[in-house]
């Protein structure tokens, strides 16, 4: 392929491996592997071989990129967030808009690589799991796209905080599965599609949504995600003529946050920083900071960090954000914080939706509420560092499905708009993101109560 | 067990119950009725928060055991109650559990409340090394499965790290009883059997003696799980009832085992 005319990477070049692959078994230092049955064994090789032979295959990298650009929408833009840096008063923040590729995220990038794999294989069928629904309605979008039958599954929590997501999918023609098992929500839906693929791997292609799970899935969401950070390295060097000081990218599963950091894995004075999700606090046991907050296991199919109790039953997690709410996270992350190259941060749900509120009335992006946490965590860095510095925060989605998570939050509803828009705005306004010397944020608790029906807390 | 049982001619019996369902008091009077039944040997079952390879049936029993408070510690005492009961037990586990508790700890505390061995659905071989060591320390036998889509390199992997006997899954699928075995299990044996001298059992979807039978000759043990919870979940007359019940399917099966009837047979 000639280089893009505007000197920018394409999708294809993510794919051409790194200094920082696992190794042959999996492993990212002590973490990855293989951890399932061993039915799935020759599945898991069918698919790493098919990926070995399709990153250097030509044919497949032109579609993968032709896909990409007339597509998806790569590569995806860089945003000085001017109005933001003022409000915060600290380094300078720049976003890398994921959320403006097509279907909302960073998603489209793994699962447009990953069909065309499924495609390659003989495949007719992907089976996939999703929280938030982004990952459910990428991979929707993609089967449509190239003619592939689609099952995904959902915890029946998250089908009811994500309706609208649910409608896309089932508009796109996927079967959308709600899953009652366990705690309903991301963890229980992967054990649903493994059942699935355990029964049907024969013609069914499970298409993983994040950087965790069995090798090579790991390495394979990665590759797919690397784009994100070889486009905003460019982009970024040539708004500020140097690197960022800092990264940050909100981190349930991990993948838009590997996405996004890898590019910046050998530069040591890049900080990278990955938010989990706090819920309502990590010292409050409600919470889905696995690094900042779990201990090492395994689970599906992967040795890494995990929210678990002392006998190694695995915990709920809770999160405002569907997206985050999981106890798991990829491997390569736990990798990167026990070696010290990446830090990892809780965000609490007010903290996050704080930020939320903080983008949408400064720079006019309302974020997915997985981006929120970035948002929160970016801002506090860009503190930190003070004037002069830079901080490039991945806005990893954008927030159309979580209006209805906002509208309770903030009390947005019918009867209280006019003061609903004033609580909204004041959070913006007060903008104290996880900010130490900042004022206090501003809580639910604080606002009256909203109509019947309409709970504030989630 | 296995020269014993080959000697009368005969597959063995295992019979599958989650420890702890659906209460302690009364897990340790089912599976005390199993090995009264017939089964000549018990697996009991690690509850785990996400077993990936069983259907609805022991994900809820394994649920409604872990709301009861069951844990790892209570898990080595009702092997105990099993060996003082004239049984002989094995431990079907999730890996996840084994590491909370550490590898070395759990196998030395089941060696000593005279558990056989350990069953692991989500450990392959190629993660069990030191596992295995554990295993050999305390003197266990650590048993691994094999699958249809298991390929001969792979059989012969697992055959040489495993001891006991080799279970095989007989469907690509989740544990539950099914109206009919799969046809891929004769066929996965016989692959087996020309890759290892080690005795074979074959589980996921029998529930009658007839399929018992049916198994039973070809393949060097039976398993049986999914309907053992079934019909323990199914007695109506409490704790009494259901032991009875248990008992009762351990018969049948046991019966079956002893009268080993190829799938063509039957009418």
């Amino acid at each position: 392929m000639p280089p893009r005319a505007d000197g920018l990477p394409r999708h294809s070049d993510a794919l051409a491996g790194t200094d920082h692959d696992p190794d042959e078994r999996g492993y990212f230092g002590d973490f990855g592997g293989r951890w399932l049955p061993e039915a799935l064994v020759g599945a898991l090789d069918e698919v790493a071989e098919a990926y070995r032979k399709a990153r250097i295959d030509p044919e497949f990298l032109a579609e993968l990129d032709r896909l990409a650009e007339t597509y998806a929408g790569r590569p995806s833009p860089l945003s000085d967030a001017a109005r933001l840096t003022a409000e915060v008063g600290g380094a300078r923040i720049l976003l890398k808009r994921e959320d403006l590729n097509h279907t909302g995220s960073h998603k489209i990038n793994n699962v447009l690589g990953q069909a065309l794999l499924a495609q390659r294989m003989g495949k007719t069928k992907v089976i996939a799991e999703t929280g938030a629904g982004q990952h459910g309605v990428a991979t929707a979008t993609a089967a449509a796209l190239l003619g592939l039958q689609c099952t995904v599954y959902m915890g029946r929590v998250d089908t009811e905080r994500q309706a609208l997501n649910v409608a896309r999918m089932r508009l796109l023609g996927a079967e959308v599965v709600p899953v009652d098992n366990g705690s309903a929500t991301l963890k229980d839906a992967i054990n649903e599609a493994f059942r699935d693929w355990v029964t049907n791997v024969d013609h069914t292609f499970y298409l993983f949504g994040t950087v965790g799970g069995p090798h090579p899935f790991p390495v394979i969401v990665r590759d797919f995600q690397r784009i994100i950070g070889l486009e905003a390295r460019v982009q970024v060097q040539r708004l500020t003529g140097r690197l960022p000081d800092a990264v940050a990218a909100c981190v349930g599963g991990g993948s838009n946050a590997i996405g996004i950091f890898h590019a910046f894995l050998d530069d040591p004075d890049v900080r990278l920083v990955g938010l989990e999700a706090g819920g309502d606090g990590v010292e409050t046991g409600r919470h889905a900071s696995t690094i900042s907050g779990g201990t090492v296991g395994v689970l599906h199919g992967a040795r890494s960090f995990l929210l678990q109790n002392e006998d190694g039953q695995v915990a709920e997690s809770h999160s405002i954000s569907a997206g985050l709410d999981y106890p798991g996270v990829g491997p390569e992350h736990s990798h990167l914080a026990d070696i010290s190259r990446a830090e990892y941060r809780p965000i609490t749900d007010t903290q996050a939706m704080d930020a939320f509120a903080l983008l949408s009335r400064t720079e006019g992006i309302i974020p997915a509420i997985e981006s929120a946490h970035a948002v929160a965590g970016g801002v506090a860095l860009a503190r930190e560092i003070g004037p002069g510095g830079i901080v490039l925060i991945n806005v990893s989605g954008r927030g159309d499905k979580d209006m209805e998570t906002a509208l309770r939050w903030f009390g947005l509803g019918d009867d209280t708009a006019v003061d609903g828009t004033e609580r909204a705005t004041e959070a913006a306004e007060k903008g104290a993101v996880n900010a130490p010397d900042g004022p206090p944020a501003v809580r639910p608790s604080d606002f009256p109560a909203a109509p019947s029906g309409q709970d504030i807390q989630l | 067990m296995f020269a014993a049982t080959r000697a009368e001619g005969r597959a063995a019996l295992v019979g599958y119950l989650p420890a702890g369902y659906p209460d302690a008091d009364t897990s340790v009077a089912l599976f005390r009725a199993m090995v009264e039944g017939g089964c000549d040997l018990v697996e009991v079952g690690m509850p785990f928060s996400d077993p990936v390879l069983d259907g609805p049936v022991i994900q809820d029993a394994q649920q409604a055991s872990l709301a009861a408070g069951f844990s790892a510690r209570k898990l080595i005492t009702l092997v105990e109650s099993v060996t003082a009961a004239g049984g002989r037990a094995v431990v079907m586990t999730y890996f996840n559990p084994v590491m909370a508790y550490g590898v070395d700890a759990f196998a030395r505390d089941l060696a000593s409340a005279g558990g056989a061995g350990v069953i692991t659905p989500d450990l392959i071989v190629d993660e069990a090394g030191p596992w295995r060591s554990a295993m050999d320390a305390a003197g266990l036998a650590p048993i691994f499965l094999v699958a249809p889509s298991t390929g001969p390199e792979r059989i012969a992997l697992t055959a040489g790290a495993t001891r006991g006997f080799l279970y095989a899954a007989s469907t690509m699928g989740v544990t539950g009883a099914r109206d009919q075995v799969s046809s891929a299990a004769p066929g996965l044996v016989a692959r087996c059997r020309e890759l290892t001298d080690l005795p074979i059992g074959v589980g996921l979807g029998v529930r009658t003696g007839r399929q018992a039978a049916e198994i039973a000759s070809y393949a060097d043990a039976v398993i049986v799980g999914s309907a053992f919870v079934s019909i323990a979940k199914a007695a109506d007359n409490g704790a009494v009832g259901a032991a009875r019940a248990v008992a009762a399917l351990a018969e049948e099966l046991a019966d079956g085992v002893r009268t080993p009837t190829p799938a063509g047979d039957v009418a």
